[in-house]
């Protein structure tokens, strides 16, 4: 790397959504602000708000707490020219990458399934130049989402400087009027559409959301629209009674869907575990382009629906087994099982 | 090597996670990256350093982990925490400069400590190969006081030039991370790998041998490494794992071999 690159004051990348703030206020200013129900079907909902070439922000942490329900329904909708926030995405941006579904990315962190490797089916959608690319770090799409959230048009930060993170962003960098430093100035992220699965909502949209809250609060905010998948609905009064739990309030919500188990494969905090054999039959299946084409046509375009979907996986017995898993019952019962089996050695 | 009962016998990544988790002070607050560094981590909070702070990029704050997470946003992470919060928070409170480390897994490395998990060719939106991108290590290696990586050591990962530039560590050398807007005083601080601990030179901010794995030659390292390697006036040999570390790590941290069972 040479001083030039550390001189460099603006990312050569595109930047793909308008991070003008009176256009977002002219916007804000049209939503409903009215208690009405918002309840929904998925297919509803995808068919209502999400429009060819939107830009899409994905809630949770790409396999952990996120919208399956709905992803599959985008892609089974074949939505087009899609845009999105590759923010710590994992199973959501490489499904709708795979079946393609994008043609643009913001990305922090795709392709990737943290300790279990790449996915190559990923891997083919973001090498070619079919999706085009900028490049961000988590926080600065976190950031680009609180800028967005708190209606301006930048934040300043002091990550991504002098890297080629920087060089192949749509940062520019910007001294302080105070101190003199320099900063990277992020561009405030509006997208068009916010997906979220929640454990517990009411039919206005107001929203519960157990454990880490990733970025959830802030991209709620910033999107325009919000779709809410959640694991059951309840009353507006366990709402009222808790009013500290709600973390994104109604008026950003456009669609609720009531979708238990919604997060599979994907981990949901307190309710059940990853499915680790789904995600190595997925990895498995998508090394080539046929699996990824016989995986999308068996658990996708050829399952009517989530419930249909659950069925394929499993059903009721795998999430019961996950829901285990999670709450770490089966690991401690096969240790008391051991030292059973141990003392009764030792009786006989 | 193989994973096997006998002590004196550790495959390259169980060395790797028992050296990592001696280098975290009790205490000290901790940011976790993904993959070896959590297994480190969570050996360190079992044997050496049990009120560590460890952070996770996603939220969680100080966890009580009951096993390896697989993911740094997981619910693992915050298991028995102290907070379950936003990564808003957890970066800007990195930004604030209150997080002593940053614990970073496998990428390609420079001389300097720069990292590369973005992408290996020539035409950035055509890559050969695409890799995840900066994920929160850009972020953590920017605005953490000290930056530790743990990646097994060859050719292809310590590189001469990367193809790009993800996660800075000292960027061009001395002055370079201020010069660019990073926070004063923060930095590359460790590289632990299979064959030995590295440091950096306080003047040309050159990665430096410091202390060679039990039964591993210099030449060995170097023959590992692309670029050249300074070497530490008073090199140490590195102790061997324990037979606490070691059964602690394959019965307790690890036993699905997640990690450890991945070695080549």
């Amino acid at each position: 790397m040479d001083q030039e690159l550390i001189d460099i004051e603006e990312g050569l990348e595109e930047l793909f959504c308008d991070p003008d703030p009176d256009k977002a206020r002219a916007f804000f200013k049209t939503k409903e602000r009215g208690l009405v129900n918002k309840v929904t079907t998925v297919k509803d909902a995808v068919r209502e708000l999400v429009r060819d070439s939107d830009y899409l922000a994905v809630g949770g942490f790409g396999h952990v707490r996120i919208p399956t329900a709905v992803l599959y329904e985008i892609i089974r909708q074949k939505k087009r020219d899609l845009g999105m926030a590759g923010h710590t995405s994992i199973y959501d941006s490489d499904i709708l990458a795979s079946a393609g579904c994008l043609n643009r990315c913001d990305i922090s962190y795709v392709v990737g399934y943290e300790i279990r490797g790449l996915s190559a089916s990923a891997r083919r959608a973001f090498e070619s130049n079919k999706i085009k690319k900028t490049d961000w770090s988590n926080s600065a799409l976190a950031w680009r989402f609180y800028a967005g959230a708190a209606g301006l048009s930048f934040v300043p930060s002091r990550n991504m400087l002098g890297t080629d993170t920087f060089k192949r962003s749509a940062a520019k960098t910007i001294r302080c009027p105070f101190t003199g430093k320099k900063f990277a100035a992020l561009p405030a992220l509006y997208p068009d559409v916010g997906i979220i699965h929640v454990h517990r909502a009411d039919i206005y949209g107001n929203c519960q959301i157990d454990g880490i809250l990733i970025s959830d609060p802030y991209l709620a905010r910033a999107s325009k629209r919000v779709i809410i998948s959640a694991e059951k609905l309840i009353p507006n009064e366990e709402i009222r009674k808790n009013p500290q739990m709600t973390t994104i309030p109604y008026w950003c919500v456009d669609a609720v869907i009531e979708e238990p188990f919604g997060s599979h494969p994907g981990n949901m905090p307190g309710e059940y575990w990853f499915d680790e054999d789904f995600f190595r039959m997925y990895l498995e299946t998508v090394k080539t382009e046929e699996g990824t084409q016989k995986f999308l046509d068996d658990y996708i375009y050829n399952v009517e629906n989530f419930e249909g979907y659950l069925e394929k996986i499993g059903g009721l017995r795998k999430m019961t087994e996950l829901r285990n898993l999670e709450n770490l019952i089966f690991q401690k019962r096969a240790q008391q099982m051991k030292s059973r089996i141990k003392v009764k050695k030792q009786s006989a | 090597m193989s994973k096997s009962n006998n002590n004196n016998d550790y495959n390259p990544l169980e060395l790797l996670i028992c050296v990592g988790s001696r280098v975290l002070e009790d205490n000290s607050t901790v940011e976790v990256g993904t993959g070896v560094p959590m297994a480190s981590t969570l050996l360190a909070q079992r044997l050496y350093a049990p009120n560590i702070i460890a952070i996770f990029e996603a939220g969680g704050v100080a966890p009580l982990m009951p096993g390896l997470p697989i993911s740094v946003g997981d619910s693992r992470t915050s298991y028995r925490a102290i907070m379950a919060s936003t990564m808003n928070d957890v970066m800007e409170t990195c930004q604030r400069g209150m997080v002593d480390y940053t614990f970073l897994g496998g990428a390609q490395i420079d001389m300097y400590g720069n990292l590369n998990s973005t992408m290996i060719g020539a035409i950035y939106q055509n890559p050969k190969v695409r890799f995840p991108g900066s994920g929160g290590a850009n972020d953590l290696g920017s605005l953490c006081w000290k930056t530790i990586v743990i990646t097994p050591m060859d050719r292809r990962r310590f590189v001469k030039k990367l193809d790009f530039v993800t996660t800075p560590g000292y960027l061009t050398g001395k002055g370079a991370r201020e010069r660019a807007g990073l926070p004063e005083g923060s930095g590359p601080y460790k590289v632990i790998t299979n064959l030995c601990i590295l440091g950096y030179d306080e003047e040309t901010c050159r990665m430096k041998v410091e202390s060679l794995h039990p039964g591993v030659e210099l030449e060995q390292v170097q023959e590992n490494c692309e670029f050249e390697l300074l070497v530490a006036n008073d090199l140490k040999t590195t102790p061997p794992p324990t037979e606490e570390e070691l059964r602690v790590l394959r019965e307790e941290v690890d036993p699905d071999g997640y990690i450890i069972g991945r070695v080549k």
